[in-house]
């Protein structure tokens, strides 16, 4: 019977080089599919292999972007603050050993006894790592609830910056699935991965917390790393082209990691997470023509460059005019509201997905983008951005904001001891 | 079905051990019998006279006589609720006998008119000599409190099932509607040990999607579709006579089978596992959505089983005692937001957040309950 039981660590170990040979060809696959694209090769490590748990900032949002999503947002259901900063270190533990590629619990999935329920689920068994990482974050009503109570004694501790988003124009918001008080990314490069990951944290925080909403996701639709190829959204075009990356160490402190001084410091080393679900109206956008469609995004569908230049990364020039006379990038197109230029500079890392969630049983696809993105402050950035969105965008008439979310992601677990928000908790 | 598992389980002998102590440890306790005759129990609908509250260790009668205007029943509890041993379903008037297996140790008589909430409590002191129990009895004991369990549970599902047979063959469409979940109650409680004889469980409580090709759509959701849709019972005598007869059959076997610690474990489980899947969703009373007094029927059956474990978990796993209290209290303190009268309201009147809630309290308490077969079994 022993010889039967086959843990993940050991799987991997044999998974190894035929992972690398698989990767070889997924690459050469793609380069001929994508034509003219030209990506640069995946490296085997990155697409199968650990990414580190531990660090000064929580893996996961800089972390080149894999290609596959699993979110969810939790609400905490105990009221009992010991037995959520219990299960914030039992999470801790698991994630280490899951990102590492092994079971979430030590016994594992099939080593354990036959009357008991296995501390892992076992889907993940002979995967590899897959380049997973889960990344953490705590709502604002984890520190007040929505009648003002101060649910786990933290309300003083809850940062400026993490005020609940204002309410935009067109927003089409549905409470049951925006919010949360907690949440975890999971980013893989395998989809089976990243849901098992999701699986298992959601399992051993039955009685603490409850699933509140879940969103899968596909195909990144922006890049972190200049590694990295700019991706295609569901419109077909690239997406992510101005994004901060991980490569901008200045930017990085300037927009994206919170400073020691910027208010809460439990916070420091942190980044702060808005979600947003915007649903795609597909049928429509695909009626619209060639020449509409770069209008309102403000870019040239093939190549990605902005409308009156010639590469994807050439300057944007807003003065520019074309032949009849108008702005080259219209007044309302994408690229010009969202540019740092019309927004005191304000610049975010994104890191969103596409996602289809099957057809809406009027025969429509149920699609878009499901929108995240990392920031110091979302008060200067991701509310600046999308209320001129909101106001301006030509594109809002094939955009719905259905589900938006707004998370506190503490600084990395530094040691052995160390969990996911302990310095909040301190 | 899902009884596959663990009746190989017990079939490999895990038990059998457990299963012959068991004998010995009723032999021997019969051997000193308390004595004297049967103590009284008045019962009415506002109190519960105890003829005596001291009594030596042994057998034990009680003869519970019922003067009030509700149905009641009568309770033995050990420490947590564990059962002893208890008469269902005295009807006004009447009187019953309860014959209980008592050690030395405290007690609590309950008498429950209008069957429900905890009852109207009294201490009961037992003395004398009895042997502690060594593991194995504890074991043994826990199978003897819940096969006590399980007979009460039958013998009331025998009576309410008749009598909700009656109403339909009488065509009193209104009696029959409210016997409906009265009658379900019973069969819920003990829904696992009726799972072991699978080809009798579908036809008694199947639906209509779940039977197999061929088979005829019998048992309470076929009555209870024709109750509430149509309202036309008139044809339903054959399908009426044809559920208590399986009823019958399955009571006998219930009785008469020997079952394992395993059993109650993964019993209480697949309990709250039936409340997460079918009751939650409404599925399983589709037309009349007397869901919720299935789900309070699921959660005191399961109850039942980890309380007839008690003492094996509270020596071997004390942590995990004082999880399942706090989850069977969050679980009873959901619930009984949606009480209504002596029943429970519809499925279709809750929210979905009110059921999201309910369905919170079950995994929270299903969680801890699934660990509870690897420590029976070590």
């Amino acid at each position: 019977m022993t010889e039967n039981r086959v843990s993940r660590r050991r799987a991997i170990g044999l998974a190894g080089a035929a992972g690398v040979a698989g990767v070889g060809v997924a690459a050469g696959t793609g380069a001929l599919l994508r034509g003219t694209f030209d990506p640069k090769p995946t490296s085997a490590s990155s697409a199968s292999g650990a990414v580190p748990f531990r660090g000064e900032h929580q893996a996961g949002i800089t972390t080149e972007v894999p290609d596959r999503l699993h979110f969810v947002a939790f609400d905490v259901i105990t009221k009992d603050r010991a037995r959520l900063v219990e299960l914030l270190r039992d999470w801790t533990v698991a994630a280490a050993r899951m990102t590492a590629g092994q079971d979430a619990g030590v016994v594992g999935a099939v080593n354990g006894a036959p009357e008991a329920p296995p501390d892992d689920t076992g889907e993940a068994l002979g995967l590899p790592p897959s380049g997973l990482t889960l990344t953490v974050g705590f709502g604002p009503t984890l520190f007040r609830d929505a009648d003002g109570r101060d649910r786990f004694g933290l309300a003083d501790r809850r940062p400026a910056a993490l005020a609940e988003l204002p309410r935009f124009p067109g927003d089409a918001l549905q409470p049951e699935i925006s919010g949360g008080d907690l949440c975890v990314q999971a980013c893989a490069n395998d989809p089976q991965v990243a849901v098992h990951a999701i699986r298992n944290l959601a399992r051993l925080g039955m009685g603490v917390v409850s699933v509140r909403w879940s969103q899968l996701g596909f195909g990144r639709t922006s890049s972190t790393s200049r590694e990295q190829a700019t991706p295609r959204n569901l419109f077909g075009f690239k997406d992510g082209t101005a994004n901060l990356k991980a490569e901008d160490t200045d930017l990085l402190r300037d927009h994206l990691w919170v400073q020691p001084g910027d208010g809460q410091e439990w916070m420091a080393g942190g980044s702060y997470l808005v979600t947003r679900k915007i649903r795609m109206i597909i049928e429509t956008w695909d009626r619209t023509s060639l020449g509409e469609q770069e209008e309102l995004v403000g870019r040239t569908k093939g190549s990605g460059a902005p409308l009156g230049q010639h590469d994807e990364f050439d300057p944007i020039d807003f003065k520019a005019t074309g032949p009849d006379g108008k702005p080259a990038i219209a007044e309302t197109a994408h690229v010009r509201l969202a540019h740092p230029d019309l927004n005191n500079g304000a610049r975010l890392l994104r890191r969103g997905y596409n996602y289809v969630d099957g057809s809406d049983g009027l025969g429509r696809l149920d699609a878009g983008l499901f929108f995240m993105a990392y920031q110091r402050d979302p008060r200067k950035q991701f509310v600046s951005i999308q209320t001129q969105l909101a106001r301006h965008d030509a594109l809002n008439e094939y955009l719905r904001h259905v589900s938006s979310g707004l998370f506190a992601c503490p600084p990395g677990v530094r040691d052995q001891g160390d969990f996911w928000g302990r310095a909040l908790f301190d | 079905m899902r009884t596959t598992r663990f009746l190989a389980l017990a079939a490999a002998g895990v038990l059998a051990g457990a299963g012959l102590a068991g004998c010995g440890a009723e032999d021997d306790s019969a051997g000193d019998a308390a004595g004297g005759g049967p103590i009284t129990v008045k019962a009415s609908d506002t109190a519960c006279e105890v003829g005596s509250t001291e009594v030596g260790a042994g057998t034990v009668v009680f003869n519970v006589t019922n003067s009030g205007a509700k149905v009641t029943e009568f309770y033995v509890y050990a420490a947590g609720d564990r059962v002893m041993g208890e008469v269902e379903n005295v009807v006004p008037g009447l009187s019953r006998e309860l014959h209980v297996e008592l050690p030395a140790g405290t007690y609590e008589t309950a008498c429950k008119p209008g069957m429900i909430g905890k009852g109207i409590r009294g201490a009961l002191t037992v003395s004398g000599s009895a042997a502690p129990l060594t593991d194995d009895a504890a074991l043994a004991g826990a199978t003897d409190s819940y096969q006590r369990y399980v007979q009460s549970q039958t013998g009331a599902l025998l009576d309410k099932t008749t009598e909700f047979v009656t109403a339909v063959k009488a065509g009193d469409v209104a009696r029959a509607k409210a016997l409906f979940p009265v009658a379900r109650t019973y069969w819920e409680r003990i829904e696992p040990v009726a799972e072991i004889f699978g080809d009798l469980d579908p036809k008694i409580d199947g639906r209509e999607e779940v039977l197999e090709e061929g088979m005829e759509f019998t048992g309470f959701h076929r009555l209870e579709k024709d109750l509430w849709t149509t309202g036309d019972v008139s044809k339903d005598g054959p399908i009426a006579d044809r559920l208590l007869t399986d009823v019958k059959e399955i009571v006998a076997k219930a009785n008469a089978e020997k079952l394992s610690p395993l059993n109650l474990a993964n019993g209480a489980k697949e309990l709250l596992d039936e409340v997460a899947t079918g009751k939650i969703t409404g599925e399983e009373d589709r037309y009349s959505h007397t869901d919720l007094w299935d789900f309070n029927a699921n959660v005191e059956g399961s109850k039942a089983a980890i309380a007839a474990l008690r003492p094996v978990l509270t020596e071997r796993a004390p942590d995990l005692v004082t999880s399942l209290d706090a989850g069977f209290a969050t679980v009873d303190t959901t619930l009984a937001e949606h009480r209504a009268g002596d029943g429970w309201k519809l499925h279709n009147e809750l929210s979905k957040a009110d059921l999201k809630d309910l369905s919170d309290a079950i995994n929270a308490l299903a969680e801890p309950i699934s660990k509870v077969a690897a420590v029976v079994a070590k």
